[in-house]
């Protein structure tokens, strides 16, 4: 007999001192920092950027985002060795509480594609108070046109909500910037995957 | 057929809450509202994120001493442990278990927590472990307080402790609470009752004299059941 699944519950307001300690300048360290990448890292240093915002059109101060995704090769770090050499841990977590405008930030290095007829994308988990259960999505990039047009996955969304996946490349000060909005309901929510 | 072929089974619906659920007030506008699009991604590509044993202090397991100044914070000492299976039983090895509570009083630490109940000078209430080869977890605590919330009037939230798991796979990941056996205030707690019925009492710990430690703390029991690879071969 298959053994039921523990339900989710929501992580609530104060999850910061546990989850996200050091961005919130508590006394304890961060297993998960929303610096995934070092200066030794191979690949475009990017910074991902964005508010979670509620059905009212309101950014929420006390969401979590997580993070995932492949090295500038499209390979997934799959141990600490790996993260000694390269110094991208391929993972990374950030809350919207700490930033004036409820904004997230991560630094990181742009992902390659894991297959060539595949975009690079990065996988996202979203939760906050208000939330039992997490949700997942992916951020694609407005620079690979071509590479998200014959993507599967972005190609399996109607096309009317596709952009809700594409993050917004920005130059700035020699800095790369991707904007990207969560929008948890409204016209433009943002495609929730079912993974 | 690999292991990185495989996909997850699936989220069991019928376990976990829905997105909107009104009686939680702020689900109704945090709450994904549109269908979610079906995403069968490969595992490969969607392993938990790799961290090791020097990610964990040496006494991040015991929240009753990582976070002490000037004495032992107040309160009901605990243990918990149980063990994190797949729903096929097999032991989850090695993962992290993040720990976030109140303290005895029912404050958090949390800046904006700001009930008006006493902060312990000797307790942080964050705290992590990892499972062991059988996929075992222990961690040590002080029982958290019930503390009132804004949902409602006169609304409560039972005494509960805050987990988060990866497991194996980046979408194996669970954010839970678990619950005290007997505690009033579960029947009235929109959070609890906002899971199916029949999911409820896996959120609620069981009281072991067996973990309980004569003299020193009493023990509970919690395992928790993570989505793992599906038996089934699926098409590639």
């Amino acid at each position: 007999m298959k053994l039921g699944q523990t339900p989710s519950q929501t992580v609530g307001p104060y999850f910061a001192y546990g989850l996200t300690p050091a961005q919130y300048l508590y006394d304890f360290r961060s297993v998960f920092p929303p610096v995934l990448a070092s200066e030794d890292t191979a690949g475009e240093f990017i910074q991902i950027m964005g508010q979670v915002i509620d059905g009212g059109g309101k950014p929420i101060n006390d969401a979590m985002l997580e993070i995932s995704h492949a090295d500038a090769n499209g390979r997934y770090v799959t141990s600490l060795e790996e993260v000694a050499n390269s110094g991208f841990t391929g993972f990374g977590r950030c809350g919207t509480g700490t930033d004036p405008q409820n904004r997230y930030t991560f630094h990181t290095i742009k992902p390659g594609a894991c297959a060539p007829d595949e975009a690079p994308y990065i996988n996202v988990i979203v939760t906050m108070r208000g939330m039992l259960l997490h949700a997942f999505t992916r951020i694609y990039f407005d620079d690979e046109t071509e590479a998200n047009a014959k993507d599967a996955v972005l190609n399996s969304v109607p096309a009317e909500r596709r952009n809700t996946l594409i993050a917004r490349r920005q130059e700035l000060d020699g800095r790369v910037i991707y904007h990207f909005n969560l929008h948890m309901q409204g016209d433009n929510e943002t495609v929730f995957f079912d993974l | 057929m690999s292991d990185t072929d495989a996909v997850l089974s699936p989220r069991d619906w019928t376990s976990h809450s829905p997105y909107v659920y009104p009686p939680y007030a702020s689900t109704v506008l945090r709450g994904p509202t549109k269908p979610l699009v079906p995403l069968k991604a490969q595992l490969s590509r969607l392993q938990a994120p790799v961290y090791g044993h020097e990610s964990i202090g040496e006494l991040d397991h015991d929240l009753t001493r990582n976070a002490r100044r000037n004495g032992e914070p107040l309160g009901e000492r605990i243990i918990v442990t149980g063990r994190v299976t797949d729903e096929d039983g097999r032991p989850v090895r090695n993962t992290l278990l993040e720990i976030w509570q109140a303290n005895a009083a029912g404050r958090y630490v949390h800046k904006v927590d700001q009930h008006d109940a006493p902060l312990d000078p000797n307790f942080l209430g964050a705290g992590r472990t990892l499972t062991d080869d059988d996929g075992r977890y222990t961690f040590i605590s002080i029982k958290p307080g019930a503390y009132p919330w804004g949902n409602h009037p006169n609304a409560w939230r039972p005494n509960h402790i805050h987990l988060s798991l990866f497991g194996q796979y980046f979408a194996s990941r669970l954010v839970t609470q678990m619950y005290f056996p007997g505690d009033p205030l579960l029947g009235f707690d929109p959070i609890y009752q906002g899971t199916p019925e029949k999911a409820r009492d896996r959120l609620v710990a069981k009281f072991s004299l067996d973990v309980t430690k004569p003299d020193w703390a009493l023990g509970y029991v919690f395992d928790i059941v993570l989505r793992g690879p599906q038996q089934t071969p699926m098409e590639h």
